[in-house]
């Protein structure tokens, strides 16, 4: 019997050989296999609309889909005019935005500035429960059709005016110098008319006019892109097309890769760390990504936010070992933070160490600093997160250990695992949680703007300890409507300051995108967001 | 027979409501799902509530569970939140379950019950023993260890296979996934098929037959095989639903787009119309395996009869 199993391996093994041969190096699509790229996908999480795709594996595609007024250089992070002619403003709140020329969709219908206008109008439309409408909310009318309850009011929102075929306008309810910067994010691609008319059409082919065209598409399953011969815009693809194939298991995508089924894989699992530089030597990209944990304190609960708490919340930030975590438990994919931003910003971009010792493992200096703060309310602590992902548990245990061991107290700071994400999320947004937890933040742009305004403003969406301090606000106001940039980034800074001094959250690490790709493909690289630069990769 | 299989379907109906009823409260005991949609960022209030009224999660479980059931009772199995109907994700994945089910039981029963006989025929010899100590290492080693470690020998160190199942899983494909699917029933399979045979070994029936004069071979075959069938049937039956719904660990492993994966995609989305109508449809597979085992019975023995 066993003879017989093995016999059967054998021929499979040999089918299988026999067909990766006739497809030609790696891509099993058969026929067209030069020059395709094949790569690690998962499942996006929503229907693959712009407005409504707030994760990675959605952002990917549309990131080959779409071109939008702006796009953020994959180095340097600048917002570079890719569809916009230009954008301008005489009071920072009032902008005209002309296009460029000879934009089409892959469909040929012409990119104009009603393209634009009709998608944010269907973005910020409560009706159509787009994830990302809140990127509208500072266009003037979003409250009529957007409103907080009940039915909208209107269709369209009065702030964006289409004035002729190449030019529109935009109100915005108060001024924000570095809106156009913003442009850059998915959320403000254009749409053709199709993705109106023949709505479950468009999903289930979409439509877009960037460098790729979709091929065929098996939700849940894979995606095959193919560079678009039509495509006009700068950075027209580098190869024939990407193939994007879902994994579950992260540690399956990496085995395929180092045993030649696939080319690139943008999520290296932590068990294999160990090995990557072994398996794959230089073609393993490990780099800074617009991402940071932290550790948010519930100011709302009275026994961390009353006066005199921020002694003992900067002290527990010194009784980290920042350094140790990320080398010990993440190998070097974390590197320890310095600020509330990250370092993918650099430094033109706000980056700098803001937090200064109060970001430095100091055990003495820390125990001091709980003691004068009237220590640790109740005299302990609990640290909450999900653990269905990133190695949460591993570091949450790890931190309580190193404040256990700078307080020299026995076991104060205990770890409160949670098993969904959706669960957490849940305890997190109805103001339960009663110690520090983890909040991750992935920026949606690269601007300091986008690291404080959402997090510490008061009454910020994603201000989840409730932190609030005027004098704080009225910085994020005054960089806001400043019109040099490197002036509103020092005035941005200063209210960082304000973050240390209150430490409203302890800033822990930045997290790095990485990637590993097989011998086939050059020019590999990832952009700020963790994504690979797809229409760059050289094959062969 | 007809009433009894009537009588045993009818005994399904509760079954079945109470199943998925507990399933259904499970689930949405797991917490909201529409936050969780927003990642990093906080659900806009208007926009949440605007989904949760579509998804109907804005009524009371009960109402909510009525309207559940009434929607199944009309074919339609509501919709996952990637806008996909969860009738075709069933489509795409049960038919991938059942062909890796089809042949982890394959391999279940012909290797588990031939190697069963053959200890079962030589107790005490060093085979028995060797196939003892063989099943109890298998029993005692986790699917995901054998999973990895067969995936890595055979995919990656000696290429004989794609360490992946591609999309369309096509029977070849799913041999070496069946196969540590199918690694800790087998063990099972040939204790059952073992401890049977070696009982009735020494049945009076069995030396009545030897000393007809019958062949060996019919003797073991139709006499002693047959009666000593009747306990690993009951085990493979359940095996079958075990195996549909049990796979997300292997189906992890070797990348399959099956039921496993969607109930694992499910849960950690907290996905609540995708988990329960699959599970929905897991129970049905159940309830009916359970049948099909004990019609079985009186086929296998036909001394027992359904009245």
């Amino acid at each position: 019997m066993r003879g017989a199993t093995h016999a059967q391996w054998a021929a499979c093994a040999v089918a299988v050989a026999l067909a990766a041969t006739a497809c030609g190096g790696g891509s099993d699509t058969g026929g067209e296999g030069a020059g395709i790229v094949s790569s690690s996908w998962g499942d996006p999480q929503n229907p693959l609309e712009p407005a409504n795709t707030n994760e990675v594996q959605g952002g990917k595609v549309l990131d080959m889909l779409f071109r939008g007024l702006k796009r953020y250089d994959p180095k340097t992070g600048e917002a570079l005019n890719m569809v916009a002619e230009k954008i301008e403003t005489t009071d920072q709140q009032n902008f005209t935005i002309t296009l460029k020329d000879g934009w089409k969709f892959s469909n040929d219908e012409p990119v104009t500035a009603q393209s634009f206008v009709d998608a944010w109008n269907y973005a910020a439309d409560v009706r159509n429960k787009q994830n990302n409408a809140p990127f509208f909310a500072d266009i003037v009318g979003y409250a009529d059709v957007h409103p907080a309850s009940g039915e909208p009011k209107a269709k369209t929102m009065s702030g964006l005016v289409v004035k002729d075929a190449k030019t529109f306008t935009v109100a915005l309810d108060k001024k924000f110098s570095t809106w156009p910067d913003t442009l850059g994010y998915q959320a403000f691609s254009p749409l053709p008319k199709a993705f109106f008319t023949d709505h479950a059409g468009w999903l289930d082919k979409p439509v877009g006019n960037g460098p790729y065209t979709v091929g065929s598409y098996t939700k849940g399953t894979a995606m095959q892109l193919r560079a678009w011969e039509g495509y006009t815009g700068p950075d027209k693809a580098q190869n024939g097309g990407v193939d994007l194939k879902v994994y579950t298991d992260n540690n399956t995508a990496y085995t395929d890769l180092i045993s030649g089924n696939l080319d690139l894989v943008d999520d290296v699992p932590a068990a294999q760390l160990k090995n990557v530089k072994n398996d794959l030597g230089s073609r393993y990209i490990n780099q800074p990504a617009l991402i940071i944990q932290t550790l948010t304190f519930p100011l709302y609960d009275p026994r961390w936010g009353k006066p005199g708490m921020e002694k003992v919340r900067q002290g527990i930030s010194r009784a980290i070992n920042r350094d140790e975590i990320t080398r010990q438990i993440f190998q070097g994919t974390r590197s320890p933070a310095k600020d509330w931003t990250s370092s993918a910003l650099g430094a033109k971009g706000g980056y700098a160490d803001m937090c200064g010792e109060l970001c430095t493992y100091d055990p003495a200096a820390a125990k001091a600093l709980i003691e004068e703060g009237g220590g640790l309310p109740g005299g302990k602590m609990t640290i909450t997160s999900n653990v269905d992902t990133g190695s949460h548990r591993v570091w949450m245990d790890a931190v309580c250990n190193s404040i256990n061991n700078a307080l020299g107290q026995g076991p104060v700071c205990t770890v409160n695992p949670v098993g969904t994400f959706a669960d957490f999320r849940n305890q997190q947004s109805s103001y339960k949680l009663t110690g520090p937890f983890r909040s991750g933040w992935q920026g949606d742009y690269p601007l300091i703007q986008n690291f404080l305004q959402p997090l510490y403003f008061t009454g910020a969406s994603s201000n989840y300890g409730k932190f609030s301090d005027p004098e704080f606000d009225k910085l994020i106001d005054e960089a806001n409507s400043e019109t040099d940039t490197a002036k509103a980034v020092a005035t941005f800074q200063d209210a960082e300051k304000i973050l240390a001094a209150q430490m409203p959250s302890i800033p822990l690490w930045y997290q790095n995108g990485s990637a590993g790709y097989s011998e086939r493909l050059t020019d590999v690289e990832l952009n700020q967001f963790s994504v690979p630069v797809y229409d760059r990769i050289k094959v062969g | 027979m007809g009433r009894y299989v009537i009588r045993r379907l009818l005994q399904m109906i509760p079954v079945f409501i109470g199943s998925t009823f507990l399933i259904f409260f499970m689930v949405y005991a797991l917490g909201d799902p529409v936050a969780a949609l927003f990642g990093d960022k906080a659900p806009d209030p208007a926009t949440a509530a605007r989904i949760r009224k579509d998804l109907y999660l804005d009524r009371p479980l009960w109402e909510q569970y009525l309207h559940y059931m009434g929607q199944i009772f009309q074919g339609d199995f509501g919709t996952a939140f990637n806008g996909q109907p969860v009738l075709d994700l069933m489509a795409s994945a049960f038919p991938v379950t059942l062909r890796l089910t089809v042949v982890a039981i394959a391999i279940e029963v012909v290797v588990g019950i031939t190697l069963g006989v053959v200890s079962g025929l030589r107790r005490g010899k060093a085979i028995d023993t060797t196939l003892l100590v063989l099943t109890l290492v298998v029993i005692s080693v986790p699917t995901f260890v054998t999973g990895y470690v067969l995936q890595y020998v055979l995919g990656v160190k000696w290429g004989w296979i794609r360490p992946s199942v591609s999309p369309d899983a096509p029977w070849n494909e799913l041999l070496l996934p069946g196969l540590v699917l199918a690694l800790v029933s087998l063990a099972y399979v040939t204790r059952l098929s073992r401890t049977s045979i070696a009982e009735n070994a020494k049945a009076d029936y069995v030396r009545t037959a030897v000393a007809k004069g019958l062949p060996r071979r019919r003797v073991v075959s139709r006499h002693l095989l047959r009666n000593s069938l009747i306990p690993v049937v009951t085990f493979i039956g359940t095996d079958i639903g075990a195996l549909m719904g049990g796979a997300i660990v292997t189906e992890r492993i070797f990348n399959i787009h099956g039921v496993g994966y969607q109930l694992y995609q499910g849960i950690l989305r907290n996905n609540s119309p995708t988990v329960v109508g699959f599970v929905t449809i897991l129970v049905i597979v159940f309830l009916v395996a359970n049948l099909l085992v004990d019609l079985l019975y009186a086929v296998l023995d036909p001394r027992i009869r359904y009245a």
